[in-house]
């Protein structure tokens, strides 16, 4: 708790100092956009952080982005199926590649860095291979437009993913910290040995925390594949579960198994979402030109999702899809800056 | 050492000790375990820092910041814990971090090794220096440490419980080389739970009592009795009572049980209802591969169980539960516990299902029976939410018990079950043992402790490579009669 507790407390003054340097955190649209990505990221970093609470890991979330995001377009836009079907295909294949992680890592024992890492290499260049490393997309996304609608857009004011993302922490909280599957969650993670002497079936258990990781990612995965809307099979998802590590880790999941948190994880992804947020906000330069194309930048995001709800006259739609593309390469920018920003490495000093 | 005090949040370690070592002396030191022992030795050789007192070596007061600084005044530390890196060869980690060197850069391994060598011959130990560590037996490993200790040319060796692990004969060698280096005037602070090992071969006997000096045996005053007085600090007149087994027929048969260290010896053996089974043998005899094979942990698998007529498939540590057959693993802290878990988790965890509902947990009933039983053991501890790393070893074990014990057994495997735990721990263990043996449950007990085998045993198997050599009954067993069958004869 002590561990969650000093992740929240430095949540809470990033925030308040950044709404104070630049008083547009505040602003509606960048805390609904801001939500929207922590709704996504949180869902795929709880899955994450089910593995790292047995000890393992899972590099290959990232690839499985790709790969996922490459066959719902093919699947909508060139197959036609039915959005439930294509979605339900989707996060089976995910869950399925998951079951597969579990498999090697527990039957074949092969550790789970490997596989995963391999998973990481090999997913990607499937990606590839099926798009023909051609960018791959959902247009206006015709004949499903709820279906977009469910990353995209907002209930109450609230953006969809974040609603999927407390609904999925509920649930996961339960199994998690309540229930006797999470009990021996906790216990495999912390000792394999005592947990298999006391008829707990640790192999069955270690394995299905790769399945729930598959899971959450599937659905991680169609919520960002119509979050960006444009997939590049190279890049899309790129180092993402660095940043869902990052979260788990963040949030007081310890690397070596049987610590950790849905609360934590959830404060662990705030906390990446609002440094990235002020590496954006606070990262404009100084010359004029640059500043105003830095706030354009802003108001696209500001109104790139909703515009994108209502894609009807012909010259807007083409700006969506600009727009779209516009913000997907300013989020590697921001992952550029991430990873290089003084301020994130301190963080995660300050963790370790 | 005097005066020493040394306080950790919420308690008191150490409260105003003194300890004094002349030249070429054998001390023991003793006390239940928490007594403070390790951690009086911990402040020698530097680990800890005293709150109070002052450190003298030679009639020179000095002050030990860290390891090296005892290493630099002759103080050597044999750890009760393997401290060997089992990767790495003898010779290597022995002279680990002083590696004879040429060229600045380069490891001297001529050297290295020959060097090694005399250490090793001194200790009588007949490995090659370049032998890999994890080809050697423990004993031998713990040799090594030895070796590192006197290459260091300690002129004070601390030894926390060095036989805690080892067998008999193998003890009777490290005795020995004690007796050799107090003669080349090595001061020794030997550390141990086996008060015969100590009447054996110390010079004077210093007793802790929580925490304090509890008295000073003189070489002519150390006998059994007058230590656990004085660890204990009351009379234990019931101590290591032994009620008549009343075995009748055989209740568990196993039948041709393979492991898989030793594949070609099945064994076969009946355990009776209500009778305590001992399993004699040297280490690396099979007990533990034979008793991890009974609950489903090494492989066996054309073996055939049987409880009370009825045969038992085992395929995993699950059927076993299921079937009432429970194992107190040798290891606590690595098998038998989850020491990053609070007591009631550990207690509860092999039936987890029995205290919930609609797969939830419900913490109230898991603490319910986690209170019950911390009562009924008397383990010692704050509440039931403290983690079992925090307990001593006997507590530590008596949860391990509890496990168990909240279920319901029918043939319980004790690996070991005293290991490194202090008297009174153990006395109550021994009574644990017969009241679940009068209740009906049969009990098999592993020990290399051959006092423990011959007073607990209702019947004795002894273990010679992975193979039964024979069954004594309680009347035919003598010391001689089990280690003769032990060695294989």
């Amino acid at each position: 708790m002590r561990k969650e507790l000093g992740t929240f407390v430095l949540l809470v003054v990033l925030c308040i100092a950044l709404s104070i340097l630049n008083p547009s955190f505040l602003a509606s649209a960048n805390l609904q956009n801001l939500a929207r990505l922590i709704g996504i990221y949180g869902i795929f970093s709880i899955g994450l952080g089910l593995v790292i609470i047995t000890g393992g890991i899972d590099l290959s979330v990232g690839s499985v982005f790709a790969l996922l995001g490459v066959l719902l377009s093919i699947f909508l836009v060139d197959w036609h199926l039915p959005a439930a079907v294509a979605v339900i295909a989707v996060v089976a294949i995910s869950t399925g590649l998951g079951l597969i992680n579990g498999f090697l890592i527990t039957k074949i024992k092969i550790q789970a860095f490997i596989v995963t890492l391999c998973g990481l290499l090999f997913y990607r260049g499937l990606a590839r291979f099926i798009a023909n490393d051609e960018t791959k997309g959902f247009g206006a996304a015709q004949g499903f437009e709820t279906l977009q609608s469910m990353a995209t857009g907002s209930l109450f004011g609230v953006p969809t993913p974040f609603i999927i993302l407390v609904v999925i922490s509920l649930a996961m909280w339960v199994v998690i910290h309540r229930s006797v599957y999470g009990r021996y969650l906790f216990a495999v993670g912390r000792n394999e040995v005592a947990a298999r002497y006391s008829g707990i079936n640790a192999d069955l258990i270690t394995a299905s925390a790769y399945v729930l990781c598959g899971l959450l990612a599937g659905i991680a995965g169609v919520l960002l594949a119509f979050y960006t809307n444009s997939i590049s099979p190279s890049s899309h998802g790129n180092f993402y579960e660095l940043y869902g590590i990052a979260a788990a880790v963040l949030g007081g999941c310890s690397l070596r198994g049987g610590e950790g948190s849905i609360i934590g994880i959830l404060i662990g992804t705030a906390l990446l979402q609002v440094l990235q947020n002020l590496v954006n906000l606070l990262g404009i330069p100084s010359s004029l030109s640059e500043r105003r194309r830095s706030r354009r930048q802003c108001s696209r995001q500001r109104t790139g999702p909703q515009a994108a709800c209502l894609p009807r006259q012909g010259f807007r739609r083409r700006a969506t899809i600009m727009i779209r593309q516009d913000v997907g390469r300013s989020g590697d920018e921001q992952a550029g800056c991430l990873r290089s920003s003084p301020l994130s490495t301190l963080a995660s000093w300050c963790r370790t | 050492m005097r005066g020493i005090g040394k306080r950790f949040p919420g308690v008191i370690a150490l409260d105003s000790v003194e300890l004094a070592v002349a030249r070429g002396e054998v001390v023991a030191l003793a006390g239940e375990n928490g007594a403070g022992k390790s951690t009086l030795m911990k402040i020698l050789g530097g680990i800890y820092q005293p709150d109070e007192g002052q450190v003298f070596v030679n009639g020179n007061p000095v002050m030990f910041r860290a390891v090296a600084d005892a290493t630099a005044q002759g103080i050597g530390f044999v750890h009760q814990e393997l401290n060997v890196l089992d990767n790495l060869t003898v010779a290597e980690n022995v002279f680990l971090g002083r590696e004879p060197r040429f060229a600045r850069y380069l490891i001297d391994r001529k050297k290295l090794n020959s060097d090694t060598k005399q250490y090793l011959s001194k200790l009588g130990l007949d490995v090659k220096p370049d032998t890999p560590l994890n080809e050697l037996s423990i004993a031998q490993q713990q040799m090594v440490e030895i070796a590192k200790a006197l290459s260091l040319n300690a002129r004070i060796v601390i030894m926390d419980e060095p036989t805690s692990s080892l067998t008999l004969t193998e003890t009777g060698q490290l005795l020995s080389v004690i007796a050799d280096l107090r003669a080349e005037g090595v001061s020794i602070i030997y550390i141990s739970h086996r008060l015969g090992e100590i009447k054996q071969i110390a010079d004077r006997v210093v007793v802790l009592r929580d925490g304090r000096n509890a008295g000073t045996l003189e070489c002519d005053e150390i006998d059994h009795d007058r230590i656990v007085k004085l660890m204990v600090g009351r009379d234990i007149s019931e101590f290591y009572d032994h009620g008549a087994g009343a075995a009748t027929s055989s209740f568990a048969e196993i039948r041709g049980l393979r492991t898989m260290r030793y594949p070609r010896a099945p064994i076969s053996f009946d355990v009776r209802k209500g009778e305590i089974l001992g399993i004699a043998g040297l280490v690396g005899a099979g007990r533990s591969e034979a008793a991890q094979a009974i609950f489903g942990v090494d492989a066996s698998e054309d073996a055939k169980v049987s409880l009370d007529g009825r045969t038992v498939n085992i395929r995993s540590a699950r059927d076993a539960i299921r079937n009432g057959i429970y194992l107190v693993p040798e290891d606590r802290r690595i098998a038998g516990l989850i020491v990053d878990m609070p007591i009631r988790e550990n207690i509860t965890l092999p039936a987890l299902s029995r205290y919930s509902s609609a797969g939830l947990v419900s913490k109230s009933r898991e603490s319910k029976r986690a209170k019950e039983m911390c009562e009924r053991l008397k383990v010692k501890a704050p509440s039931t939410e403290t983690k079992a790393a925090n307990l001593s070893g006997g507590n530590q074990q008596k949860v391990v018990l509890a496990k168990w014990l909240s279920l319901d057994p029918k043939l319980l495997i004790f690996d070991e079950p005293t290991r490194g735990i202090d008297v009174g721990a153990k006395s109550e263990i021994y009574q644990l043992m017969r009241d679940l043996a009068a209740s009906g449950v049969a009990i098999m007990m592993i020990s290399s402790d051959m006092e423990e085998i011959l007073r607990e045993s209702d019947r004795i198997a002894v273990m010679h490579e992975g193979a039964i050599t024979g069954v004594l009954d309680r009347a035919d067993a003598s010391e001689e009669a089990v280690m003769r069958l032990a060695v294989g004869h």
